[in-house]
């Protein structure tokens, strides 16, 4: 989780000097569903993520300087420089996809879950998207076709509250997503999307029982998105939270207090996780500057699989 | 040889296709029951219901879970049931579908075929009749296709289904149940190659879908007149064949390109500025376009009659770009 919130600030500063392109869309306070989530994954899970994704990659084992590469449109990126901040893939590593259309992923992910189901896996589809998208027709038909053919996906929400600049009450009436989908009978929780071991702990009965042929699943992980929608986002909608307050709901901080209370690691070792990663990331700048830029003979080469 | 129908070709391209690889699947509306034009009758008995896969009416989803079954290694043939559908489908179809190879640096790749059927002159009124391919084309990264009879129809699906990338397959709903001759085991027909369906030596007519049907009527008219048209049948219109079309104007001197959809914006100007472009110096007379009206296709009978472009329409066409008038 260090290693995404060091990457993430990162390209904050990165962003600002003008060199990573696009829209940027940064994870920074809600890492935990990202760690707890895709660490507990193999490779052939097939999960998908949306605009707000570097934090899913990363987790899911993107190396880091290659989503670095990537988001600074070098031919060395995850992509080769073609997709981005907002359509990271990494397929070595079952990120499928990255879309930029808020909700347009989901159903993606039910078209992985079939295909784990028709070939005879026990792999298990995971989709990560914010409560904005719950708004989205496509959410609404895809939580129907999952639930009427029982697929073997998890719909991961993160529910921060804010769907771009504004609040979830300005979008629906209904504030809890879990709610959304009762009618279904998708077996569903909400969980503290801070605190990282509850988040490990439901997710981890879900995927057992989708591993198991069970589906769909519901995790509504609340949390925090604690800088703008997009990188340069004035965020004038919303007071900034005190940073006293802060301290106290940060995943990782809380992690680590938790960690030291339950003496599975010391002060010691998160400062050294802090710092690897720093190390790390700083290397993931070296690595994509030294990429070149794509040729663009490669512009009509990659439209169509040969 | 014996006698079948375009439909039924279908029937059958899909059947072999899916003996031949368990990976192909087909689901859609209603395709498990074999649709409305009986397009997957039988199907269902032969490879059970895993296999022909009864969706909701939620054309967003389905095309996104046929995308993701693809990228996951699975050979999906999707129904939109009328092409009016698709603008439901279209996120999945061109913001995910047709960009997921390009977007991903190469890594990922989408081989669907979204099988869908358009064309007026049933009464279906202004949301069952559309010819809306021109949109389809206007999208880097998929492929659309368009047969005008039976063999290729087959000939077609086979290559779609085995292509790795989204394949729309446009058919016609005036073609389903007309009567033809086919091999019992048509030959697969590869995408980007258009048919000569005739030949001639005075004007080019390039017809798409039902079109060329009524365009093999428009040269036997002029054939009696004294005029002899080459008619070619692109049969794919991404990737194109533009070659044979220039090769064939540039004997000819002359082009004439129908198509059923609206004539504005249609893939007929596409064709006419391609040609315009490689072939100006062989061109004698304007290229004429046939198409329908700027107009919403309307219900009663005698005005969706006079709104469908057919054989009339290419022939004063033809006889426009030889600067003669059709007799009256």
């Amino acid at each position: 989780m260090w290693r995404i919130r060091v990457f993430e600030e990162r390209v904050g500063v990165l962003k600002r000097a003008d060199e990573v392109y696009g829209l940027i869309h940064l994870s920074i306070g809600g890492e935990g569903v990202a760690g707890a989530v895709c660490s507990q994954l193999r490779d052939d899970d097939p999960a998908y993520t949306g605009h707000r994704g570097h934090g899913h990659a990363i987790a899911k084992g993107a190396p880091l300087q290659r989503v670095m590469a990537e988001l600074m449109g070098r031919s060395d990126g995850l992509c080769r420089g073609f997709g981005g901040s907002m359509h990271l893939v990494d397929s070595e590593h079952g990120l499928m996809g990255a879309t930029g259309v808020v909700g347009g992923n989901i159903p993606l992910a039910l078209g992985s879950a079939l295909a784990a189901r028709l070939r005879g896996s026990d792999a298990v589809a995971v989709v990560f998207f914010g409560d904005g998208a719950v708004q989205a027709g496509h959410f609404n038909e895809s939580v129907n076709l999952a639930a009427l053919w029982a697929l073997p996906v998890i719909l991961v929400c993160e529910n921060n509250g804010m769907a771009e600049f504004t609040a979830r009450a300005e979008h629906s009436v209904i504030e809890r997503v879990s709610d959304v989908v009762a009618p279904y009978g998708v077996t569903r929780e909400t969980v503290d999307g801070n605190d990282v071991a509850a988040v490990w702990e439901v997710f981890a009965r879900f995927l057992a029982a989708a591993r198991g042929g069970a589906g769909p699943f519901l995790l509504e992980c609340l949390t925090y998105r604690l800088r703008g929608h997009y990188e340069g986002d004035p965020t004038q909608y919303r007071e900034a939270i005190a940073a006293e307050e802060w301290q106290q709901r940060d995943p990782i901080l809380r992690l680590a207090r938790l960690a030291a209370a339950q003496g599975w690691f010391g002060e010691e070792q998160a400062q050294a996780a802090q710092s690897d990663a720093r190390a790390e990331v700083e290397a993931a700048v070296a690595f994509a500057r030294a990429s070149p830029f794509p040729e663009p003979a490669l512009l009509e080469a990659l439209v169509y699989a040969q | 040889m014996s006698e079948t129908t375009y439909v039924k070709a279908v029937n059958a391209a899909l059947a072999a296709a899916m003996r031949d690889d368990q990976r192909v699947f087909v689901m859609g509306e209603d395709v498990a029951e074999g649709g409305p034009y009986t397009a997957t009758a039988g199907l269902a008995e032969e490879f059970g219901r895993e296999r022909v896969r009864n969706t909701p009416i939620s054309e967003g989803a389905i095309c996104g879970v046929a995308i993701g079954a693809a990228q996951s290694g699975l050979r999906p043939v999707l129904e939109i049931m009328f092409i009016d559908f698709i603008t439901l489908a279209l996120d999945q179809l061109v913001n995910q579908a047709a960009k997921a190879h390009s977007m991903s640096g190469g890594q990922l790749s989408v081989p669907l075929v979204l099988r869908t059927q358009g064309g007026a002159g049933q009464r279906g009124g202004a949301q069952h009749s559309q010819s809306l391919e021109a949109w389809l084309t206007h999208v880097p990264g998929l492929k659309v296709v368009m047969p005008s009879n039976a063999a290729d129809a087959a000939g077609l699906l086979a290559s779609a289904i085995a292509d790795p990338n989204p394949v729309v397959f446009v058919e016609n709903k005036a073609l389903y149940f007309k009567r033809e001759e086919l091999d019992e085991h048509p030959p697969a027909v590869p995408i980007g190659h258009a048919a000569t369906r005739r030949s001639g030596g005075d004007v080019t007519i390039v017809a798409m879908s039902r079109m060329v049907g009524e365009a093999l009527a428009a040269a036997a008219l002029l054939a009696s007149e004294g005029v002899e048209a080459e008619v070619i049948d692109p049969r794919t219109l991404v990737p194109l064949d533009l070659e044979t079309i220039v090769r064939s104007v540039e004997r000819t001197g002359r082009l004439v390109v129908a198509h059923e959809a609206v004539a504005f914006g249609g893939f007929g100007a596409e064709i006419a500025a391609e040609v315009g472009t490689a072939a100006f110096d062989s061109l004698d007379a304007p290229i004429e376009r046939v198409g329908a009206p700027f107009a919403p296709i309307p219900l009663s009978p005698p005005l969706e009659d006079a709104y469908l472009p057919g054989a009339a329409e290419i022939h004063a066409a033809a006889l426009a770009t030889l600067g003669r008038l059709p007799a009256r």
